[in-house]
């Protein structure tokens, strides 16, 4: 009898998944929200993503040559990486924005730590801070961004829901992100000019408050009639995915539930502002503005950066949720989901490292 | 009704179609049988017969070196003909009798006690230790040592196993469609010796036929019941099919079921068991799938202990193509060996052939954390944490995330995207930790 049976370790089946099944899944699933931003914007949406997604992969096929390591840019990762990258600009930036925000993601945010698996922060949250640390104006001013648009206000709120309106009041509600408005009525500055140029309409302010979260803009909000980053416009094309990577068992169900929990807890009871009372539709406006589905689904949930405990991913998740709060309400940005994820990114090690969870059966001593 | 199970686990496509509805077939004696020293957890049994002796099946060949041991029995009639080192079923070389049979199939003299229920519990104690029973699952704990828990370890409860979530296993599932009356009568022997009032058959419903045969066989006395579990693995572990049928929770670091007043036993040792006291039969012969997609017939045979695994792989009908890896015992926890000369253990539950395709190993990638091996682990511990620890030969951080309490089930391997041999590097990490302890009991003295 020959002897050259293959001798390993058990078990000797395996489910099939692999890295590349993993990554290309998740690609998978952002593509509806890139439909909606092609959709809403035009094409330039589709090239600055792909612009920021081959940037990407060039980036890691190269350091990882000069690494003399194997080139692994087929499992998907990069690309991954290049697109969640793009969905922070947004469409009306020049497309080397996107690319110097890849290159930097995978050369400063992955490859420096040693590649996948090794890097301590979300590098697409990375390359996206760095870029709005570097160009300001490019990431959060769209000044081409309405030549793409087709309809409706940047912040999604219709002027005419809002009774006796200023221009001024008008201008804010066009030329602002959702978030941006709401900041806006926070800052006391802007709360004075706007009910003195209202010849003294004290309750001005609170109507536009009122209108962010008024059914018409949540709708808006919700299918993606509204300005932001490209990957930011459709709550419900971000949703979309996310429900096919939960029911594919790809990412964890702790981290965004408790993320998205948690605000719309803090939200509820501290998101309104001087005489707006509570309001059940509010916490809805803050999980749909901005990029907390975005964040709370595809960055938040990044394997290698978040805790591979169960009870600390409940930790990290609620960690989240607070600082994203904390910055929309209090914080020097209109939105906080980057910074939040970042920081808590850093405290993963931490958080592993003090939720160790007891073993099944383990004896109370 | 909610079904019951365990926490964690996975679901691996359970192959059992390819021999569940092949009955059991009882193999003429071999011409040859290998009887290795270790078939079971302790000290390995003491040869007493010497080359050239003529030994009759069923007789003692070798006897237990100890408490935690058990003696070995001819399963043929023949000659000793050599006391070596031969393969063994684990895929190590170990010390073993072999016997040439003489194709007679001479017995020693059994017995049939009719009102054998009526024994005194230490004689049915010493006929179990004297048939050298343990136990057939897998593990091969002796019987007699489960049986005989300290006084102040009363049990209540036994739990038959007849959960065989290892894939492509069957013949767990034919013992109870075929000698269902003898698994209860088993079952009643091993209550009556541990005073235990309520007797429980764990089967998962993926055996809807062995459910109802044995909940029919139940009826009979009410301190017996079937509990049909859902389907995942590894809910055979002993700790896992007791948390399953009763909600107790067995101590980790090492504890025992006795500790929660249970007794755990495989329904082909309960079989066992009842033989040994009734016709103080020795565990001879065992019931064992042969199976795989490159298997002719896939079959579940009763076989002599001792026999080749390429005897059995001959009885049915050989193979359609090359193989890639013999798996002695089933493939989530079996062992991968080098030769299918290896012979049947008590312990052998089947061997499961697979082609080259099947055989092939996956790369190993970088850890991803992305935590699927802890979402599914069942004893709730950390298995990337464990393997990275033990590469960066950190056995404390190892050992804290779990690497002594792990069973080594294998469903962390299973699910690793990367392919990291999780359950290897425990493997490593837990000689590596033996090592150590005992290098420090010796820096002690």
């Amino acid at each position: 009898m020959k002897n050259k049976y293959v001798v390993s370790s058990s078990p000797h089946l395996h489910d099939r998944t692999s890295i590349p099944m993993v990554m290309w899944n998740v690609v998978l699933a952002l593509v509806p929200a890139l439909v909606a931003a092609v959709y809403f914007w035009g094409f330039r949406a589709l090239w600055l993503t792909l612009a920021g997604a081959m940037a990407a992969v060039i980036t890691e096929g190269i350091i990882q040559k000069f690494r003399k390591v194997p080139v692994t840019i087929a499992d998907g990762s990069a690309f991954l990486t290049g697109i969640l990258l793009s969905y922070n600009v947004n469409v009306g930036t020049p497309f080397w924005l996107p690319v110097v925000g890849s290159v930097f993601a995978i050369a400063i945010g992955k490859q420096v730590f040693g590649g996948l698996g090794r890097n301590p922060v979300n590098p697409a949250l990375l390359g996206r801070v760095f870029l709005l640390a570097s160009w300001p104006t490019l990431m959060t001013s769209n000044w081409k961004e309405a030549f793409y648009r087709m309809q409706g206000t940047r912040s999604g709120i219709n002027p005419e829901i809002i009774t006796s309106i200023t221009d001024k009041a008008k201008d804010l509600i066009i030329s602002s992100t959702p978030l941006g408005v709401a900041k806006a009525l926070r800052d006391s500055t802007t709360v004075q000019s706007l009910v003195s140029d209202a010849g003294g309409d004290a309750e001005l302010p609170l109507r536009i408050f009122n209108g962010l979260f008024d059914l018409s803009t949540l709708r808006s909000l919700f299918i993606g009639n509204i300005g932001g980053c490209i990957g930011e416009v459709s709550a419900l094309a971000l949703l979309l995915g996310a429900a096919y990577l939960v029911y594919k068992n790809i990412i964890e169900w702790r981290i965004p539930l408790f993320y998205i929990g948690t605000v719309f807890i803090l939200s509820f009871f501290f998101g309104g502002i001087a005489g707006s009372g509570y309001s059940i539709l509010l916490p809805f406006f803050h999980i749909f503005a901005g990029g907390l589905l975005l964040g709370a689904f595809f960055m938040a949930t990044d394997y290698t950066t978040s805790p591979i405990t169960k009870m600390g991913r409940i930790y990290y998740a609620i960690g989240c949720g607070v600082l994203t709060v904390v910055i929309r309400l209090v914080g020097g940005y209109p939105e906080g989901v980057s910074y939040s994820i970042l920081l808590m990114n850093v405290m993963t090690p931490l958080i592993d490292k003090f939720t160790m969870p007891k073993a099944f059966g383990r004896v109370k001593k | 009704m909610k079904l019951k199970t365990f926490p964690g686990g996975v679901h691996p496509h359970d192959c059992k179609e390819l021999s569940n509805q092949v009955e059991i077939v009882k193999l003429p004696p071999p011409r040859r049988v290998v009887i290795p020293l270790s078939q079971h957890l302790g000290s390995p049994s003491t040869p007493i017969v010497r080359v050239g002796d003529e030994v009759l099946a069923g007789q003692i060949i070798a006897e237990a070196s100890g408490y935690v041991s058990i003696p070995q029995h001819a399963s043929i009639s023949g000659k000793v003909t050599k006391i070596d080192v031969f393969p063994h079923p684990s895929g190590t070389n170990q010390p073993a009798i072999e016997i040439t049979g003489d194709e007679q199939d001479r017995w020693v003299e059994l017995g049939d006690d009719k009102d054998y229920e009526l024994l005194e519990m230490d004689e049915m104690k010493a006929r179990i230790t004297a048939a050298g029973v343990c136990g057939m699952g897998g593990a091969g704990f002796p019987t007699h040592v489960k049986l005989s828990p300290p006084p102040d370890k009363p049990i209540d409860t036994i739990i038959l196993n007849g959960v065989e979530c290892e894939p492509y296993l069957t013949a767990d599932h034919r013992l109870m469609l075929e000698r269902g009356e003898d698994i209860i009568n088993g079952l009643k022997l091993i209550m009556k010796i541990t005073g235990a009032n309520r007797g429980i058959i764990g089967i998962e419903t993926n055996k809807p036929d062995a459910i109802a045969t044995m909940t029919k066989l139940t009826t009979l006395d009410a301190r017996l019941s079937v509990c049909p579990l859902k389907l995942q693995y590894p809910q055979g572990a002993e700790k896992q099919l007791i948390y399953a049928a009763t909600r107790r929770k067995v101590p980790n670091k090492g504890g025992l079921p006795m500790a929660v007043k249970v007794v755990v036993q495989n329904v082909g040792t309960a079989i066992a068991v009842y033989e040994a006291i009734r016709y103080r039969k020795p565990l001879v012969e065992r019931v064992i799938t042969v199976t795989g997609r490159i298997i002719r017939n896939p079959s579940n045979f009763l076989a002599r202990i001792g026999i080749p695994f390429s005897e059995l792989v001959e009885h049915a009908g050989g193979v359609t193509d090359v193989i890639g890896k013999v798996v002695s015992g089933g493939p989530m926890m079996g062992f991968a060996i080098p030769t299918l000369d290896a012979p049947m253990a008590k312990g052998s539950s089947g061997v499961v052939l697979m082609d080259e395709s099947e055989a092939r190993m996956l790369e190993e990638h970088a850890c991803l954390r992305c935590a699927r091996c802890v979402d599914v682990c069942p004893l709730n511990l950390l298995p990337s944490l464990i393997a990275a620890s033990v590469k960066a030969k950190d056995l404390d951080t190892a050992d804290k995330a779990g690497l002594s309490d792990c069973m080594k089930c294998g469903c962390c391997a299973y699910v690793c995207p990367a392919n990291i041999r999780l359950v290897q590097w425990i493997d490593t990490g837990k000689v590596r930790l033996t090592d150590r302890q005992r290098a420090r009991k010796q820096g002690d003295k």
